[in-house]
């Protein structure tokens, strides 16, 4: 285990790495002073609204917006009319997918349907908020009401409703013409699967299903942008990634991506759900036409109704075990709703399903649905959580059948260096077992329970975390500090982050180093805050940019004692005359002479890791108490023991380990889109139940360091793989409390009664029997 | 949201006479914790706005042990729990009065506002219900007084006339060995509203052995708060035991007819009247008893 999760004090190897520093957007975040991107306020600026669709499914014949135009205040209306058409085969190349332009369009301003609730059909901009709101009424929209399916495996029939009449299935990549709201089916195959099950001694198979939920980020979806004359677009907005915005509005406008500029705001909480665009275009067209800068806010309920949700999936596994418990055979379907439009994760779904193990024969089986719900967008580990939820279930099968130790039989088969992943991948060096050895020793693993109807659960998860292009430049002030401007917006104390790991290769204290988020104008190019790769990539980044100041400075340095800089070495912070040990200059020292030693030290980091499949691995451990009188549930105890490979920021690599236990949580226990007629009826915090303080004791966690083999300070990422198995690890724990088994996320108290009362019946039954 | 008229009448003749002579729609506002939202949402439409919190009748929070209470209209949760007379002498309400929302929704939520928005849901009415409480109601006409069971009539719908308000409700004084409980069923452990709510007042003999009389209140299981009102009677002259509960709660049970929706099934909520009505039953037996039987709130330890 690292030290880094018990003292502030550093992991002994590092000076700055493993400490625990303020972050630098700390004193503005708790003051109330760092601005979001609702508190963007431009002069002149108006308030924009949005129409959204009040069904699930239906075709536009036509939108008057005369009497919208004619109310007094009312400066612009728009529809689907004011974007640039579409041709049927333009695509989108995002890191998070490909994406048909059409339907990303569609999605901005529905042109022939709506294809869900929410859906949005024309935007106003007026002089404020409440003008544009009433004049949302009285834009009249004539609609054709079609039979709608919002059910995964509905929706996959043949009789169901189609969605787009030009979608057809692609099967292993190749299109095979046929219409249907399959959109893709894809395929991992490994091994002989028949002769792995033959060979079987015990087989579990189930079925599972897991609600569409949602990110739950507490600042809601906002833009704000200005349409200058002279052709430059200007978007300020919160989001995961300037360049993806920037890229995305530049597509749907029909720009080049030059004529756009976003800036990044500050960003409360985006866990996936703020990469897609869902309003700068219809800002950037208002502005246009009124000619001034225009300002959206979703309200709580339309970034319910509209935004984010991850996929409802539909999950069959079947793995089979010899008598040691030792994997055979692993088969898995998989079905996520993608929403509107195709482009699910559940290609990372079926990256992940059977990644925790060393199976050497398998089949994977995955498809991407479209159905009449909100286009459906990545959160935390995409498509994990609902894959996770069946293997650990089964694995949790397999050791009871046994009668074996869970955190044994996990280990019997933990994925290692050298195991082959179903879709091909080999792995590197890995954490799987390291986090399951400290669990299995871990104290709340050995604690006995306390009272009836309590139980424990243990599940194992996995994210792949992702590498791709991040940039950062380092500027050194004659003060002695440095300002570095990152491209990666930051939302789980990444300046931070970033910021160490510069201030680690130039032996500077934290503080000396000024991070700064730039927008799309100011700063190299740099991807998504997303896929766990900030503190992997953008930190590497700054390891560069550090390296190339350290060697300006080291030239500096000769250029002051008027030598060759291979006479200069730099040696604990110090910079070090080597033949005359006499004179050395500290950092700022350095830095205080360089007015007078020629050009600037700027120094540059521009990278495109490739991650490699390390990824993160995870077990967490959940204790619970079931009221068997009404089904609830009481988390009692919970620990995540993650890999983190190095910890450069302990308490926030312990905040993302936290963060998603307690979303893992909320899918487990009550979070869901709940439908009426297509229609989602709990669209607010009060009925989308999101786990309260209350509802999760103080998570404990556990950071367990097996260093990436390719990361200069060996930085796995850890913002994702904590969501995944959480639920498992519950629904586990609910059997060992009280012999039930729930296939179906969420574990809803009504859910846990019925299954509590047919177990009862059952008993009664054979009793009598 | 629409534009409306902002009315702080400081009489109460001065507000019956605007609520009765207004044009368009009037509505009252305590709280505001579930207007304003409706008002935001659309789900109601108002041209004036008429503010109770300026009329001292609205205001009282009186209490004296012969008396009983008199909790004015706009009179928000916390000025409740924080009164020790009160807390030491109607706990029952205590419980409804800390889960209403949080801390911040209790500075400004009334049981008056929870009353007349008329929730089937509404957690203060079951114990209302369980103490004996009456709505004193102002009007052109003059003063009424009505029991709260007959005071709600539909989701969102109530008795009163136009242009009249609710300035109070009062509750009977507390009877020797008689406690009272509240408690309702949510799925997380704050902020939700009641799936089930279950409110229930006993007296007991000085033994404590026998019921005297006891009322019980139900929540979210039709729609409108009920008065199971032959529960109660079924607990007259029996004995404190296991089936005297048990049959009150089956007698509950019997005249819950809830809906399914997106707060439980339909089947779920009856089960649960069954299972809240003895456990509201059994806390209110031991406050009766003296002991004490913490609310959500500090059972959540918080
Ligand atoms: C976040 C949040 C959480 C909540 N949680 C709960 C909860 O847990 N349990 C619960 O029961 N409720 C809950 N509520 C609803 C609400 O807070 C309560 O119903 C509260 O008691 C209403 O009181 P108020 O004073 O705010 O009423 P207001 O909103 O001022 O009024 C409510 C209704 O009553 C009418 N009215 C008010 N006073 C009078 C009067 N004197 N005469 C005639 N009509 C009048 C108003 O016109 C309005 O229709 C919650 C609300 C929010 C926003």
């Amino acid at each position: 285990m690292s030290n880094a999760s018990k003292n502030g004090n550093g992991n002994g190897k590092y000076k700055v790495i493993g400490t625990r520093p303020i972050r630098h957007d700390g004193v503005d975040k708790v003051t109330g002073r760092a601005a979001y991107g609702i508190d963007t306020h431009l002069g002149g600026m108006l308030y924009g609204q949005i129409l959204r669709s009040p069904h699930p499914y239906a075709r536009i014949r036509g939108i008057d917006t005369s009497k919208a135009k004619a109310l007094k205040g009312v400066r612009a209306v728009i529809t689907a009319a004011d974007l640039p058409p579409s041709e049927a085969d333009e695509v989108l190349n995002l890191v998070e997918g490909s994406f048909r332009l059409k339907d990303l369009r569609s999605n901005i301003l529905a042109d022939e349907k709506v294809f869900y609730q929410g859906h949005s059909v024309a935007a106003v901009a007026a002089t404020n908020l409440h003008i544009a709101e009433e004049a949302l009424q009285l834009i009249e929209v004539d609609y054709e009401i079609l039979p709608h399916v919002d059910d995964v495996v509905a929706a996959m029939r043949d009789d169901a409703p189609l969605l787009h009449e030009d979608l057809t299935t692609k099967e292993f990549g190749e299109d095979t013409g046929k219409n249907s709201n399959i959109a893709s089916h894809i395929q991992f195959k490994l091994g002989d699967l028949e002769k792995g099950f033959a060979e079987s001694d015990i087989i579990v198979e189930e079925e599972f299903e897991t609600a569409s939920v949602h990110q739950g980020y507490i600042e809601s979806h906002n833009a704000t942008a200005e349409w200058k004359t002279d052709g430059q677009l200007t978007v300020w907005t919160s989001t995961q990634g300037a360049f993806g915005v920037q890229k995305q509005t530049a597509a749907i406008l029909g720009l080049p991506v030059s004529k756009v500029r976003v800036v990044p705001m500050e960003i409360g909480g985006g866990f996936g759900g703020k990469i897609p665009v869902y309003l700068a275009p219809q800002a950037a067209i208002l502005s246009k036409k009124c000619g001034h800068p225009v300002k959206i806010v979703m309200t709580r309920a339309d970034v319910f109704r509209s935004t984010g949700p991850t996929p409802s999936s539909y999950v069959k596994v079947k793995l089979g075990a010899d008598n040691s418990g030792k994997l055979l055979a692993a088969q898995a379907t998989i079905a996520f709703a993608a929403g509107a439009f195709p482009g699910s994760p559940v290609g990372a779904g079926a990256v992940c399903v059977l990644s925790c193990y060393a199976i050497p024969n398998g089949l994977v089986d995955g498809y991407d649905v479209v159905l009449n719900r909100p286009r459906s967008a990545a959160y935390r580990a995409p498509g994990s959580t609902q894959v996770n939820l069946a293997v650990e279930t089964l694995m949790d099968e397999i050791a009871v059948k046994l009668g074996m130790d869970p955190i044994e039989l996990r280990l019997l088969n933990a994925a290692e260096e050298g195991t082959r992943r179903v879709d091909g991948a080999v792995y590197p060096v890995v954490g799987c077992r390291e986090t399951l050895e400290q669990t299995k020793v871990h104290e709340h693993y050995l604690a006995p329970l306390s009272g009836p109807h309590q139980g424990r659960g243990v599940a194992t998860g996995f994210w792949m975390n992702a590498g791709l292009k991040s940039t950062v430049t380092a500027n050194v002030n004659e003060d002695g500090t440095v300002n570095l401007m990152e491209g990666s917006t930051d939302i789980g104390g990444s300046r931070a982050s970033i910021a160490m790991q510069f201030a680690e290769v130039l032996g500077l204290p934290a503080e000396a180093v000024n991070p700064m988020v730039g927008d799309t104008a100011s700063v190299g190019y740099t991807e998504l805050t997303g896929g766990s790769r900030v503190t992997f990539a953008t930190g590497w980044a700054a390891y560069e940019a550090a390296q190339e100041v350290k060697k300006i400075l080291i030239g500096k340095a000769a250029l002051y004692w008027e030598t060759t800089e291979d006479e200069v070495r730099f040696e604990e912070g110090d910079f070090v005359h080597s033949t005359d040990p006499e004179k050395r200059l500290t950092f700022k020292e350095l830095a205080g002479h360089l007015v007078d030693l020629g050009g600037p030290v700027v120094g540059t980091g521009a990278v495109d890791p490739n991650s490699g499949v390390g990824g993160s691995f995870t077990t967490c451990i959940a204790d619970v108490e079931v009221d068997p009188e009404t089904g609830k549930i009481k988390i009692l105890r919970f620990t995540m023991i993650q890999d983190a490979g190095t910890a450069i920021h302990p308490s926030y690599v312990e905040g993302q380990m936290q963060g998603g236990s307690v979303q893992g949580i909320g899918w487990a226990l009550n979070e869901e889109y709940f439908y009426n007629e297509g229609r989602m009826q709990n669209a607010s915090f009060l009925d989308y139940r999101i786990p309260t303080c209350l509802d999760v004791p103080m998570i404990e966690t556990v950071i367990v360091e097996v260093p990436h083999p390719d990361h200069p300070f060996g930085v796995r990422g850890v913002g994702e793989a904590s969501i995944a198995p959480p639920p498992a690890a519950i629904a586990n724990a609910i059997y060992d409390a009280v012999g039930i088994r729930l296939h179906e996320l969420p574990m809803r108290p009504d859910r846990v009664l019925a299954a509590c009362l047919a177990k009862e019946e059952a008993e009664a039954a054979t009793a009598n029997g | 949201m629409q534009n409306f008229e902002y009315l702080a009448p400081e009489t109460l003749s001065e507000a019956v006479n605007l609520l009765a002579g207004n044009e368009g729609q009037t509505r009252v506002l305590a709280g505001g914790t579930d207007l304003i939202v409706q008002l935001r949402q659309g789900a109601l439409s108002a041209d004036h706005v008429l503010d109770v919190k300026h009329l001292p009748e609205c205001n009282e929070l009186g209490y004296a042990p012969s008396e009983g209470l008199t909790i004015g209209a706009a009179v928000p949760c916390h000025r409740i729990y924080n009164d020790g007379a009160i807390a030491d002498a109607y706990p029952g309400l205590i419980d409804a009065a800390a889960i209403i929302g949080g801390i911040q929704v209790q500075g400004r939520a009334t049981f008056g506002g929870n009353l007349c928005n008329a929730s089937p849901s509404a957690d203060s009415i079951p114990i209302l219900i369980a103490y004996g409480a009456e709505c004193v109601i102002a009007g052109p006409q003059g003063n009424r007084r009505v029991a709260v069971e007959d005071f709600c009539t539909a989701p969102g719908k109530n008795i009163l006339e136009k242009g009249e308000l609710l300035v109070a409700l009062h509750l009977p004084s507390v009877q020797k060995s008689s406690g009272a409980h509240y408690l309702r069923f949510i799925p997380r452990y704050e902020m939700d509203i009641a799936v089930v709510g279950a409110g229930a007042s006993v007296q007991l003999d000085e033994g404590g052995k026998m019921f005297v009389q006891a009322r019980i209140g139900l929540a979210a299981v039709a729609p409108t708060p009920l008065f199971a009102r032959e529960a109660g009677q079924l607990l007259s002259g029996k004995e404190v035991s296991e089936e005297s509960i048990e049959t009150a709660a089956l007698a509950a049970q019997s005249i819950a007819r809830p809906i399914s929706d997106m707060r439980a099934p339909a089947d779920y909520r009856k089960h649960l009247v069954k299972v809240l009505t003895r456990r509201a039953l059994l806390g209110a037996i031991r406050r009766a008893r003296g002991e004490f039987v913490p609310n959500a709130v500090q059972e959540n330890g918080q």
